[in-house]
């Protein structure tokens, strides 16, 4: 018992560290007065008075910044914008996605261990490099328009809009949509498929009926893995979007770096985080509840 | 057969394979299959009779689930055919054969109730909604499945769960029913129990099944005939006594029960008897064999009789001095060490009451003895 709480005080530390206290320090931000200048921003905590110090803070602590955001039209359609556009990726990842775990998990197993190490594989160049070379293929004196030019086909210019976004999106987060299919699809009994067949399904039924429905939870999995960090992306929209694709994870960036405007940048920091990622945990928590 | 005394009981005078009028409803005609350079079966020729309860008996790697599979659809002959009704369904996939197959891991769909499960391949036939009600009502009435239509199978025991893939390939009606080793995920009590559920199901509803498994009591006790596989082929094909009281090598003698084999030469055979000369001595048998050729004596260890006392005359005597026993309640089996540094014999002896005067011990002297009409000769 005692080696237990040992080991889970680990953990327990650093998610105090790295997770719960930075989470507090945003928290705190969002709820100070907003002012153009770098921190510290009010109030702040007199530690010279004690316990009536910490309670004066907290009195002063307001949600006038969240106000402000309700007001201005431009964080409400960033949110809608960034779930539509992490909305639409997620279901491009699906379609393009679920083929391939798919055809990886039909294959021989030594063809297959080659074949995951080939999903993980761009993982260990940089992340910047691979979205940059995406820049000289789609720039309209790019790579595409190079090859769709010779061979005669007209030629096409969507860097800098959101037809870009989405495809650096599901290039980049493709992996983490085909491996939790491909574990899904992996781990189903073979004998399964043949139960299905042996019983009067044609393959393509076999696979509706059978293979289909029981991958659901890992294409669920692979969807939420996708969706939450898409939803925040910063990098992909600002180097293949152009100005006119409004994520929150430019609208942050925006309101730190340009704006310097800390506690707006928190706020829409927690905003993310209360709208999307908490309703999407509980939700995951109820369908697991379910499915046991 | 007609000439061969009557072996082991007759459970009844279902003998289709005995009829030359009736038509098999399963051939499978010089059937070869390889899987790479590794031959699964080789050249095997095999009928099975409508109304039969046939097992595929053999150790793993026999060849005997890629028999069951070619019939089910999910491997292809690379040689021969095989007919169901005598029509060849070589070209047919497993979805149009009415052929149905009860898994190893039962493969109950886990995203499907019980009542779904049942009621899949009776969709697949374009059943009316109704109809697949009623029978799914009747196939769980069946299993004694009553009530637990609308349980998911991981909310079932083992036994409930072999019972549901019991009643999914039932279902549908199929005119033959594969069993792949249908008890080999159950308790031993379990089994022996679901063993006898299983032979008056069949016999109640007069449907055909093929059962394959590596268990040989579970073969004789349920099939009306086995096929003894080793390697891809056919060893012997015949009722469960038959294969235990002749078996027609060491192979199945040695595969099916215990045996005591003499290895020697026939010195005479002639009038249904064999006389056989061993390095253990002279050895009388019923059945024929070549003179001057190696042939074997076996004898089953319940027919060998442990005499604490040397029997008067007689032939098949043995002296010897028990080594070893193992009491298993309802029988003990008896080591026996026929000549010093020599080798052992197994005798068994049913416990027939509880208490014996003095029961016999290690290093205790007997004499084992065997009526000729007890053993058989074996000539491969």
């Amino acid at each position: 018992m005692r080696r237990r709480g040992l080991a889970a005080l680990l953990p327990i530390l650093w998610l105090a560290i790295f997770f719960a206290f930075p989470f507090l320090l945003v928290a705190r931000l969002s709820l100070s007065d907003s002012a153009l200048a770098m921190p510290p921003y009010t109030p702040q905590i007199d530690w010279g008075q004690g316990l009536a110090g910490l309670s004066a803070f907290l009195a002063a602590l307001d949600g006038e910044t969240y106000a402000r955001l309700a007001q201005d039209r431009l964080y409400l359609d960033a949110w809608l914008s960034s779930l539509r556009i992490a909305g639409t990726a997620a279901a491009l990842l699906l379609l393009v996605g679920y083929p391939i775990a798919y055809g990886m998990a039909r294959c021989p197993s030594r063809v297959r261990q080659v074949l995951v190490m080939a999903v993980i594989l761009p993982f260990w160049t940089s992340f910047l490099i691979r979205i940059y070379a995406w820049i000289a293929i789609l720039k309209p004196a790019g790579l595409l328009n190079a090859a769709l030019g010779a061979v005669g086909l007209p030629r096409i210019d969507i860097l800098n809009t959101e037809a870009a976004v989405l495809l650096g999106l599901v290039y980049a987060y493709l992996p983490f949509m085909v491996l939790p299919l491909y574990a899904v699809l992996d781990r189903q009994d073979d004998s399964l498929i043949e139960a299905a067949e042996d019983l009067g399904c044609t393959s393509m039924q076999a696979f509706w009926r059978v293979t289909f429905p029981l991958s659901l939870p890992g294409a669920a999995a692979g969807a939420l893995l996708c969706f939450i960090p898409m939803a925040g992306e910063f990098v992909i929209p600002d180097l293949l979007g152009g100005s006119e694709t409004l994520m929150l994870g430019r609208v942050i960036w925006t309101e730190f770096f340009a704006n310097r405007d800390w506690p707006a940048a928190s706020a829409v920091a927690i905003v993310l985080l209360a709208t999307l990622v908490i309703p999407i945990l509980l939700w995951e928590r109820q369908q697991a509840k379910v499915l046991r | 057969m007609s000439g061969r005394p009557n072996i082991g009981g007759i459970r009844s005078a279902f003998a289709p394979w005995e009829d030359p009028a009736k038509a098999p409803l399963v051939q499978y005609e010089a059937v070869s299959k390889a899987f790479g350079d590794t031959p699964a079966v080789r050249d095997v020729s095999l009928s099975i009779y409508e109304g039969e309860f046939f097992a595929l008996l053999g150790p793993s790697g026999c060849g005997k689930t890629t028999l069951m599979r070619l019939l089910a659809g999910f491997e292809q002959p690379d040689a021969g055919r095989v007919l169901l009704g005598g029509r060849d369904i070589a070209g047919d996939p497993p979805h149009r054969r009415p052929v149905h197959m009860m898994f190893q891991s039962y493969a109950l769909f886990p995203h499907l109730s019980v009542a779904q499960n049942i009621a899949f391949g009776l969709k697949r036939q374009g059943a009316a909604r109704a109809e697949i009600d009623a029978r799914v009502e009747e196939m769980l009435a069946l299993v004694r499945l009553e009530g637990l239509g609308r349980r998911r199978p991981d909310q079932l025991s083992g036994g409930q769960r072999q019972r549901v893939a019991l009643a999914r390939a039932l279902a549908p009606r199929p005119r033959i029913l594969l069993l792949d080793e249908p008890m080999a995920a159950l308790d031993k009590k379990l089994r022996e129990e679901t063993r006898f559920e299983l032979m008056s199901l069949q016999q109640s509803l007069g449907m055909t099944f093929l059962i394959v498994t590596h268990d040989q009591d579970e073969a004789m006790v349920v099939a009306d005939r086995i096929a003894v596989m080793r390697e891809g082929a056919i060893v012997q094909v015949g009722r469960p006594a038959e294969v235990y009281e002749a078996p027609a090598d060491r192979y199945v003698a040695g595969f099916i029960g215990d045996v005591n084999l003499f290895e020697g030469r026939v010195a005479a055979s002639g009038d249904g008897r064999v006389r056989l000369l061993s390095p253990e001595g002279a050895f009388e048998a019923e059945g024929a064999g070549p003179v001057g050729e190696t042939a074997w004596i076996a004898v089953r260890p319940e027919k060998v009789a442990v005499h604490t006392e040397a029997p008067a005359g007689g032939v098949n005597v043995l002296e010897g001095a028990i080594l070893d026993y193992g009491y298993l309640g309802d029988w003990t089996t008896y080591l026996v060490e026929v000549a010093p540094g020599g080798r052992t014999l197994r005798a068994a002896r049913a416990n027939a009451t509880r208490t014996v005067e003095r029961p016999l011990g290690c290093g205790d002297r007997v004499w084992l003895s065997f009526a000729p009409s007890s053993a058989v000769v074996l000539t491969r």
